[in-house]
């Protein structure tokens, strides 16, 4: 029962960091309903101004994470605008090439410059661990847990609550509709990434202070499990994001712990595809019918 | 549409494709291609046949699909199990023959329950299932697991891998200009109106996802004895992902375009090798670039035909999309864009 | 008709142009590299593109070999196999170098083995340490080399550094399942500790995308008692392992390959305190008195910017056997070049002595470090 209940811990941590990653996919996703994915990319970018910002700069831990997400913001506003935005009017699976386009130019570009060795980062965050009940936390498990939470309600909060969140909702459902409205769409658009991107910042530097160590490939996996975590969820749907994060990483934990490491992801993508057949727009999605 | 096969269009299809192979195979002979182009057009040989495959699903049948690599894993190591105990010809074409029972077997059980799926949600799930296929082998003993199967025999020669890019383009070719392909173009431009005309859509959708996964395993078996050496990982994601930058980036629904961006990828691939590192970086560029000038891709959804081939017009419109990209004029609107607040 | 003519005549124009471009005189001798500089195993190639670079520059200042400048041509494997076997069909039949370097890691070398036979120019990988880089098993590829120990025999000598010096009866082994290098190390590892003995209590296998091992290292907590644990892995996931294991509270000898050599281990395992009580065997040590490992480690500290790891002095080895091998045939043509590389007698390398057995992999010793607070604090020096 502790072995379990010490692997739901474990799950729970890696589930953050993919619901982390996977709030801005499915931001973007719901605007605009672009694959991006350099999302994961965006997060390694993340990883590394963080380690720039801490080691070249010497912030402090609470400067870096705000400095960070806005220059990587207003990256992901620069990338809107050269590579997507050209292409709003063609076919999606012209944007998802250029998508996958940006997520080879970052990753080569990051190696070029840095050099493809591995970067650790420092330890600007303590970590502790404590035990309680016998079951062991450390205090950065539990910093990645509550800012992904924060960041989800935060993201709620906006979507649903403000101007702009309304704004980002309007575009979401018809774009021409709500520039009729009066909606600036590509400056909505253009807020969108930038959240997106500063939120995928953040996890990229939370993810290298957890894991110590960045490296230019490091957003594709979790890039790829978090744009699985948000289908799972129900894609566009900040929540879902959130459970869909939730759900892989205990997935993942508890085939590794009561099975086989080997199997994990099979495992994830035979469930993840089960589900999608019983409710084909994912756990919190709603079936739209049909309409000719 | 043409009740004989020997029509005029076809033979000189035909002609030119005979004329092509002995060109080339002339070339070969007196050592204008050397061995290092042979390879060079080995790979684009290859990747013409994927790109043609994946396009019957999702240029013409409108499926989107992350999985092709998988399909073509299949192949592969089919061929490289066959071969360890048969290391000839027969053995290639009987390893090829089991892949692809077991490509299109595979590709049918995976195909009816997942192309019910639309769209991205399709996407992800053909992921899953090309992951699938990647562990299973990864976890495989006759596989050899995460070593993969090395010192294939090398039994490719240009005649063999003509014939096999030649039947690949025409079978799609003939799949697409079938009425199986035109009920699967119907279901591409509307799924619910072609039921509603009483088109049978999940059928034709698992037929066209089988008959690529089927070519697509043809290609994998090629692969295995081109290059020697076969893992896993080089069937994953990012193998889907070079599959499905070549048929957007030769234009959807178009076959030939897919061949043809098989080349112009093989050639940029290749002139670029000298500069190392930066390769891949002009290469992610070029990507972006040209998908913003021609998101329709090289080709759009034409195909090249006869009449385009020998007519002035096709080079004075290429001539003018070329001054579009040294120009660069779509971008300078693009970034000329940035920092302009209102905009309606 | 004649305007196609006319755009493949240019088209032609164009890559022979290209071609031409490469081609340089015939005063300098060509060394092909073919390493990762880009895709997963780049972390492997660029250090070794680095080594590669300070040996050809200081052989150049020394006024060459035979009197010739060398000329080294870089190609990037992409760490794909394909990719590999066409930049060494290049290097061989476009560039015509005398001999080839790499690749990095066994899969990619494999994969152009084949080819360098075929062409009859030897090739030297500095890292593919897979049993089957050079042979088939039962046959000797005639123009494949290694500069570096075969995995086997580390893994017996890790086992027998865990069982004799440590004392461990009890080991438990996790490794990845993604790469030969730790499969098969994991495997040779368990063999001979319980033909020493011992018993291995639990096998844990996980893939290279991991970053998180805590599911794996609870399971072993749970699973029993044991007093070595044997990492088959590279520094990369071999540092994150180390500090989640120190973390969560595993404290026995950690022992593992030379894979765990980097200057970096220490920051992945999170602190130096982590990395306490660990073990492992590889090719050279920083502790070393011998004066040209010193002045290796100087020169390749003052050019690349970084300290050296293993696999930076196994490519300046490299560089340095091949040099050897054509002042040995006199000539530049690569078949005698191969003739003389089999034939290498002692060569003094700064990752020891080195002679080829009839596998054509080098007999040397290997060195079991130990780490205390994240520095090396003694080697001892293993004989084959």
């Amino acid at each position: 029962m502790l072995e379990f209940l010490q692997q739901m811990i474990n799950g729970l941590s890696i589930g953050s960091i993919y619901a982390l990653i996977a709030l801005g996919y499915t931001m973007v996703y719901g605007i605009i309903k672009l694959i991006n994915f350099a999302h994961g990319d965006m997060y390694m970018i993340g990883a590394y101004v963080g380690m720039i910002s801490v080691t070249t700069f010497k912030l402090p831990f609470v400067l870096a994470l705000p400095a960070t997400m806005i220059v990587t913001g207003v990256l992901g506003v620069v990338i809107e605008r050269i590579a997507y935005r050209p292409l709003r009017k063609s076919t999606r699976v012209a944007a998802l090439i250029t998508a996958i386009g940006v997520s080879f130019f970052l990753q080569n570009a990051v190696s070029r410059i840095m050099g493809a060795k591995i970067y650790t980062f420092p330890p600007v965050l303590e970590n502790r661990t404590f035990m309680f009940y016998g079951l062991r936390f450390n205090t950065q498990q539990i910093a990645i847990f509550v800012t992904a939470i924060l960041l989800m309600i935060l993201l709620q909060v906006i979507v649903k609550k403000t101007k702009v969140g309304r704004a980002m909702r309007s575009v979401a459902v018809d774009q021409d509709a709500a520039k009729l409205m009066g909606v600036n769409v590509d400056r909505t658009i253009s807020l969108t990434f930038a959240i997106g991107s500063s939120l995928a910042a953040a996890a990229g530097i939370l993810v290298g202070i957890y894991y110590n160590t960045i490296n230019p490939l490091m957003g594709f996996a979790p890039g790829l499990k978090a744009f699985v975590a948000a289908v799972f969820g129900g894609i566009g749907i900040i929540p879902g994001a959130m459970i869909g994060g939730f759900a892989i990483g205990l997935i993942e934990t508890m085939v590794s712990g009561y099975g086989s490491t080997l199997y994990k992801d099979a495992v994830v993508y035979i469930i993840l595809i089960l589900v999608l057949i019983i409710k084909p727009s994912g756990l919190l999605g709603k079936n739209r019918k049909e309409k000719v | 549409m043409k009740n004989t096969f020997l029509n005029k269009k076809n033979l000189t299809w035909l002609i030119l494709g005979v004329s092509f192979f002995f060109l080339i195979q002339l070339l070969i002979q007196v050592g204008i291609i050397t061995p290092y182009y042979r390879v060079t057009m080995y790979w684009i040989c290859l990747f013409a046949i994927l790109g043609v495959s994946l396009n019957v699903i999702i240029g013409v049948t409108g499926q989107f699909s992350l999985g092709h690599a998988g399909f073509m894993s299949i192949g592969a190591y089919s061929a490289a199990v066959v071969l360890r105990s048969m290391p000839n010809l027969t053995g290639l074409f009987l390893g090829m023959a089991i892949g692809a029972l077991i490509s299109l077997f595979v590709s049918m059980v995976v195909a009816i329950p997942t192309l019910r799926l639309k769209g991205d949600y399709l996407a992800i799930a053909t992921l899953g299932v090309g992951e699938i296929i990647r562990i299973v082998i990864l976890n495989m003993k006759i596989t050899n697991g995460a070593s993969g199967i090395s010192n294939i025999p090398y039994l490719i020669s240009w005649p063999l891998m003509f014939f096999f890019v030649f039947i690949s383009i025409m079978f799609s070719a003939n799949f697409k200009n079938s009425a199986i392909g035109r009920a699967c173009i119907s279901i591409k431009e509307d799924e619910i109106a072609s039921e509603a005309m009483g088109i049978n859509t999940t059928k034709y959708k698992v037929m066209a996802f089988m008959f690529g996964a089927l070519i697509a395993s043809l290609a994998g078996g090629l692969y295995a004895t081109t290059y020697y050496v076969i893992k896993p990982e080089t069937f994953g994601i990012n193998n889907s992902i070079n599959i499905l930058v070549i048929v957007v980036f030769g234009g959807m629904g178009s076959l030939t375009g897919s061949a043809v961006a098989a080349i112009v990828l093989g050639i940029i691939n290749n002139v670029f090798q000298p500069l190392a590192e930066w390769r891949m970086i002009i290469y992610a560029l070029a990507l972006i670039v040209i998908m913003i000038f021609r998101p329709q891709g090289l080709l759009g959804t034409s195909e090249a035909s006869l009449k385009a081939i020998f007519s002035l017009d096709t080079y004075k419109n290429a001539l003018k999309g070329l001054i579009d990209l040294v120009t660069l004029r779509k971008f300078r609107v693009a970034v000329a864009s940035i920092g302009k607040g209102k905009q309606r | 008709m004649k305007r196609i003519l006319v755009l493949v005549a240019t088209a032609l124009l164009v890559l022979s142009g290209f071609t031409a471009c490469t081609s340089t005189d015939k005063g300098t001798i060509k060394i092909g590299v073919n390493v990762e500089l880009t895709g997963e195993a780049a972390v492997y190639g660029q250090p070794e593109k680095k080594a590669i670079e300070l040996a050809v520059k200081e052989i150049n200042d020394a006024g060459g070999i035979l009197g010739k400048q060398v000329e080294a041509i870089y190609y990037d494997t992409k760490t794909d196999g394909a990719e590999s076997t066409s930049n060494v069909t290049k290097l061989a039949t476009e560039d015509k170098v005398v001999a080839i370097i790499g690749a990095a890691i066994s899969g990619t070398t494999m994969a152009a083995a084949p080819v360098a036979n075929q062409y009859m120019v030897p090739m030297l990988t500095p890292s593919g340490s897979n049993a089957k880089v050079t042979n088939d098993g039962t046959t000797v590829y005639p123009y494949v080399y290694r500069a570096c120990f075969i995995d086997p025999f580390q893994g017996v000598v890790i086992a027998n550094f865990s069982s004799t010096e440590l004392g461990a009866t009890k080991a438990a082994v996790i490794g990845s399942s993604s790469s030969d290098y730790a499969k098969d190390l994991a495997t040779i590892f368990a063999d001979q500790f319980e033909k020493n003995g011992g018993t291995v209590v639990a096998e844990e296998y996980y893939t290279d995308t991991d970053t998180d091992f805590n599911a794996i290292l609870t399971k072993l907590q749970n699973a029993g008692e044991f007093d070595v644990l044997f990492i088959a892995d590279y520094a990369v996931r071999a540092g994150l392992i180390i500090g989640q294991a120190r973390t969560a509270g595993i404290m026995v000898p950690i022992v593992g390959p030379d894979g765990f050599e980097s200057p970096d281990l220490v920051a992945l395992a999170g602190g130096a305190d982590k990395v306490n009580d660990i073990y492992f065997s590889t090719h050279f040590s920083t502790l070393s008195e011998d004066q040209a490992v010193k002045d290796f480690i100087a020169a390749y500290t003052a050019s690349a910017g970084e300290a050296p790891s293993a696999l930076s002095a196994l490519a300046y080895d490299a560089v340095y056997m091949l040099k050897q091998a054509i002042e040995d045939a006199d000539s530049t043509d690569p078949v005698k070049v191969n003739t003389a590389l089999e034939a290498l007698k002692d060569f003094k390398g700064i990752t020891g002595t080195i002679n080829f057995d009839e596998w054509h992999n080098p007999i040397k010793s290997a060195i079991v470090v130990e780490l205390v607070n994240g520095e090396q604090a003694s080697a001892t020096v293993v004989n084959p």
